[in-house]
C-alpha cells in the first residue's frame, strides 16, 4: 500500500519526527512518481537544492522541476532572484498549468510553510490544490494533483496538525522499533470507511522503496539450542545434597524460636534439673553488698 | 583545545571538515567547555572565525583560551577572529547613534522581528577578501549562544529563519563550519550516537565510557 500512496491524488501527509525522518521515503514517492511518467515539482525550503537532488540519477532529475525557497526565502539579499509570491504562489501557478497530465507536487516542507505562514491560509492553498480535479463548471480536463507534504509534527501544536490531517486524503506517520522503520497509513477514500495498515520499510542507498514483513521474530538474543545449560553442582570438593536419612532428620527438626504446644507445656512445668544450679560468688575487698532493694523507695 | 575530545571526534585541526552545521545542546549541565575547545580548535586550524558572543565577555573567553593555548587578543588584532562582545555592544545600541542597523538591533525594536542584521554582519564578517593572497584555510561561526536570544525575545521562527540563512548562504556559499549552542533535550541521532560521561579538570577534560570512571570502579 506504501507504494501506492499516490495513486489516490490529493494531499499525502507524511508525519515524521526527529527519530524517524522523513524526507528519505519523500524522495523515494518522488523517484516513483518521476519514474511513472508524471511531472513532478519540489517546493524545496529547507535543504538546498544540491542536497535534495542527491542519490537521484541523471534521468530522474532530469524530470524533477525544482522551486527554489531555500537560498532566499525571506528575500533578505534584496536580490531580484527571489521568485514572485513565494511558496504559496508558486503551487498556484503549478496548478494554473494547461497540460493535462498527473502532477505530483513535493512539499519540503509543510512544517516551514506553517511556521511562515497563517494556518487558514495554508489550508485554503492546500484544499484549492488537491481538490482541483474535482472542480466542477472547468471546461478542460485537469489530471490528477498529488500534493506530499513533509510535516514535522514535534515543531507544532495539535490544532494546526489537526487542520492539515483533517484535509489530507491520506496520513503516513513513520515510526518503527529496533533500527525498523514503520509507516502507519491512515486513507480516507470518499463515501468508505478509513482504512489503516502498518507497512514495514526501508529506503536503499538509490532512494528505492524496499517493502518488508516485519522486525525480525527473534528479537531477544536466545540461548544456543545446542550446547546444554551447564550445571554448576557438578564437580564440587563439598557435598551439596542430602541422603533420604538426613533428609528426614531435617524436615522433623523443631525450629528454636518456633512455638508449639510441646514448648508451652514444657516452659510451664519446672524442669527437675533446675534446682541443682548453683552461683558461686566470690566478693572482692571493695564489693558493696548492700542487702536493701533499691526499688524499695518506688510507688508503683 | 582538547586532545581526548579531537580523538572521540576523530577530527584533528588540519582535516576538520567543511560545510557543516554543529548543535552543542546542554541540559541540566554547563556545556560551556566545549564553545571553548572549538574556539581553541578552530584558530588553530588557521580558520576565520565570526565568534557572535552573546553569554560572556571577551576577557571572560580570552583567560579561558590562553589556558588552552590561544591568544584571542592576538588572533582579533591579526583579522582572525571577528569577535561580537554582545554584553557590550547591546549598549552600543542605545547610546550610540549608527548609520547602519546594530547587529543586536532587535533589542530596539517593539516585536523583536528578525534577526537580519545579525546575519549581515556575520556575512560581512565571514565574505571572503578580495585581493592578496588567502591567509584562512576557511570561515568558521561560533554563536554562544542561541537561547540567550529566546531569552531576548526574539522568537523560535526568527532564530531558525537565522540558522537557515547562516546555512544557505555562509555554509553552502562560503562552505564554512557553524557551530552553536542551545539549551534544549539533546536530539537523538540515528546514525550515529555515542554516549560518553566526562570531567572537567583545570585545562582539560578526560572522557570515560559509561561507568568506566577510576573513581566509580
Amino acid at each position: 500500500m506504501l507504494d501506492s500512496l499516490l495513486s489516490l491524488g490529493g494531499l499525502v501527509l507524511l508525519r515524521d519526527s526527529v527519530e524517524w525522518e522523513g524526507r528519505s521515503l519523500l524522495k523515494a514517492l518522488v523517484k516513483k512518481s518521476a519514474l511513472c511518467g508524471e511531472q513532478v515539482h519540489i517546493l524545496g525550503c529547507e535543504v538546498s537544492e544540491e542536497e535534495f537532488r542527491e542519490g537521484f540519477d541523471s534521468d530522474i532529475n532530469n524530470r524533477l522541476v525544482y522551486h527554489d525557497f531555500f537560498r532566499d526565502p525571506l528575500n533578505w539579499s534584496k536580490t531580484e532572484e527571489a521568485l514572485p509570491g513565494g511558496p504559496l504562489g508558486a503551487l498556484r501557478a503549478i496548478c494554473k498549468r494547461t497540460d493535462p497530465g498527473p502532477v505530483t507536487i513535493a512539499l519540503d516542507s509543510l512544517s516551514w510553510l506553517l511556521l511562515h505562514l497563517p494556518c487558514t491560509t495554508l489550508c485554503q492553498a492546500l484544499h484549492a490544490v488537491s481538490h482541483q480535479d474535482s472542480c466542477p463548471g472547468d471546461s478542460s480536463p485537469v489530471g490528477k494533483v498529488s500534493v506530499l507534504g513533509l510535516l514535522h509534527e514535534e515543531l507544532h501544536g495539535p490544532g494546526p496538525v489537526g487542520a492539515l490531517s483533517s484535509l489530507a486524503q491520506t496520513e503516513v506517520t513513520l515510526g518503527g522499533t529496533k533500527g525498523q522503520a514503520s509507516a502507519h497509513i491512515l486513507c480516507r477514500r470518499p463515501r468508505q470507511r478509513p482504512t489503516d495498515q502498518t507497512q514495514w520499510f526501508s529506503i536503499l542507498p538509490d532512494f528505492s522503496l524496499d517493502l518488508q514483513e516485519g522486525p525480525s521474530v527473534e528479537s531477544q538474543p536466545c540461548s544456543d539450542p545446542h550446547i546444554p545449560p551447564v550445571d554448576p553442582t557438578t564437580h564440587l570438593t563439598f557435598n551439596l545434597h542430602l541422603s533420604k536419612k538426613e533428609r528426614e532428620a531435617r524436615d522433623s527438626l523443631i525450629l528454636p524460636f518456633q512455638f508449639s504446644s510441646e514448648k508451652q507445656q514444657a516452659l510451664l512445668r519446672p524442669r527437675p534439673g533446675q534446682a541443682t544450679s548453683h552461683i558461686f560468688y566470690e566478693p572482692d575487698a571493695y564489693d558493696d553488698l548492700d542487702q536493701e532493694d533499691p526499688d524499695d523507695d518506688l510507688d508503683i | 583545545m582538547f586532545v581526548e575530545l579531537n580523538n572521540l571526534l576523530n577530527t584533528t585541526p588540519d582535516r576538520a571538515e567543511q560545510g557543516k552545521l554543529t548543535l552543542l545542546c546542554d541540559a541540566k549541565t554547563d556545556g560551556s567547555f566545549l564553545v571553548h575547545h572549538f574556539l581553541s580548535f578552530y584558530l588553530k586550524a588557521n580558520c576565520k572565525v565570526c565568534f557572535v558572543a552573546l553569554f560572556q565577555s571577551f576577557s571572560h573567553y580570552n583567560i579561558v583560551g590562553q589556558k588552552l593555548g590561544v591568544n584571542l587578543t592576538v588572533a582579533r588584532e591579526r583579522g582572525q577572529l571577528v569577535f561580537l562582545e554582545g554584553l557590550k555592544s547591546a549598549v552600543d545600541v542605545f547610546f550610540q547613534t549608527q548609520e547602519e542597523p546594530h547587529p543586536l538591533q532587535f533589542l530596539r525594536e517593539a516585536n523583536a522581528g528578525n534577526l537580519k542584521p545579525l546575519f549581515e554582519f556575520v556575512r560581512e564578517a565571514l565574505k571572503p577578501v578580495d585581493g592578496g593572497e588567502a591567509r584562512w584555510t576557511y570561515p568558521v561561526l561560533l554563536v554562544d549562544d542561541l537561547s540567550v536570544l529566546l531569552s531576548l525575545g526574539v522568537g523560535a521562527v526568527a532564530v531558525l529563519d537565522f540558522i537557515h540563512y547562516c546555512r544557505a548562504t555562509v555554509c553552502w556559499e562560503l562552505k564554512l563550519r557553524i557551530l552553536w549552542r542551545r539549551p534544549s533535550q539533546p536530539t537523538a541521532q540515528r546514525d550515529q550516537s555515542l554516549t560518553y560521561q566526562y570531567k572537567i579538570q583545570d585545562k582539560s577534560v578526560s572522557f570515560f565510557a559509561k561507568g568506566m570512571s577510576p573513581a566509580v570502579l
